[in-house]
C-alpha cells in the first residue's frame, strides 16, 4: 500500500556550495570531478605517452610540449586528480568493508585523503615537472 | 532495515564489483610503476623506452589500461545516469564514452607493442 506520508511535499534545500559540504561530501564530489577530469584528458595523456615512446625525436617534442607553463599546470592538475582519486578510492574500499564508517573516523580519513593527495601532488609535481 | 528480495537482474552488482577489482589492479600497478620508475630513473628516450620494453611491464601496463577502460566506463556511466536525463542524449553520450575508451585501449596496445 502506498504510504500517504510519502506523498507529502517536503522542503528541498540542497546546498551546492562545495565549501559548505561536510568533509566526506567534499572528498566525494572531488572524487567524481577528478575522475571525470581524468577521463576527459585521457586521450591527451595517451597522445603524450605515444609520442614519448615512438622515437627519440618525438620524445624530445613531447618534452618540449610538457615544458610549456600551461601544459605543466594542466599536468599538475591531473596529477592531483589522479592522486586524490587514488587516495579517496582507497578510503572507499575500506568503507566497503565497513572500516571507518563512524562519524569521527569518516571525518578524520577525509582530512587524511585531502592532505595526503595535496602533499603528494606538491612533492611529485616538484620532482617530475620542475 | 529494508528487506529486498534480490532476484532476476543484478541490481548493478557486477558494475560495482568491476569498479573495485579494476581499482585494485590500477592501484597495484601504480605502486609497481613507481618502484620501477624510481629504480630505473629514466632521463632520456632510450631509458624511458627500455622501462616499457620489459615483458612484465608491457603486460602490467596492458592490465592497467584494460582496468582503466572498465573502471572509467562504470564511472562515466554513473555520472551520465545522474546528470543526463533524456534517454536519447544519455545513450548518445554513453556511445561516445564507449568509443573513446575502446579506442584508448586499442591505442595503448599499439603503443606498447610497436617495435
Amino acid at each position: 500500500m502506498p504510504d500517504a506520508s510519502l506523498n507529502k511535499k517536503r522542503p528541498l534545500w540542497y546546498d551546492l556550495n562545495l565549501l559548505n559540504l561536510p568533509l566526506p561530501g567534499l572528498v566525494s564530489i572531488l572524487h567524481r570531478i577528478s575522475g571525470a577530469a581524468l577521463f576527459f584528458l585521457l586521450l591527451w595523456l595517451l597522445y603524450l605517452l605515444d609520442g614519448s615512446l615512438a622515437s627519440a625525436e618525438r620524445f624530445e617534442a613531447v618534452r618540449q610540449t610538457v615544458s610549456h607553463p600551461l601544459a605543466r599546470l594542466v599536468l599538475l592538475g591531473l596529477l592531483w586528480a589522479f592522486l586524490h582519486h587514488l587516495c579517496a578510492g582507497i578510503r572507499y574500499l575500506f568503507l566497503d568493508i565497513h572500516k571507518g564508517v563512524e562519524l569521527a573516523p569518516a571525518r578524520a580519513t577525509s582530512v587524511v585523503v585531502l592532505v595526503v593527495s595535496l602533499v603528494l601532488t606538491a612533492a611529485l609535481g616538484w620532482r617530475l615537472l620542475w | 532495515m529494508v528487506k529486498r528480495v534480490v532476484v532476476g537482474a543484478h541490481y548493478g552488482l557486477r558494475g560495482w564489483l568491476v569498479q573495485r577489482v579494476s581499482a585494485i589492479v590500477m592501484a597495484l600497478y601504480t605502486l609497481a610503476f613507481a618502484v620501477a620508475f624510481a629504480a630505473a630513473k629514466p632521463v632520456d628516450y632510450g631509458q624511458w623506452k627500455a622501462l616499457f620494453s620489459q615483458g612484465w611491464m608491457r603486460f602490467a601496463t596492458l592490465a592497467f589500461f584494460v582496468s582503466l577502460l572498465l573502471h572509467a566506463w562504470v564511472g562515466m556511466r554513473d555520472i551520465l545516469m545522474d546528470y543526463i536525463k533524456p534517454t536519447g542524449w544519455r545513450l548518445a553520450l554513453e556511445i561516445v564514452v564507449v568509443l573513446v575508451l575502446v579506442g584508448a585501449a586499442g591505442w595503448s596496445v599499439e603503443i606498447l607493442w610497436r617495435t
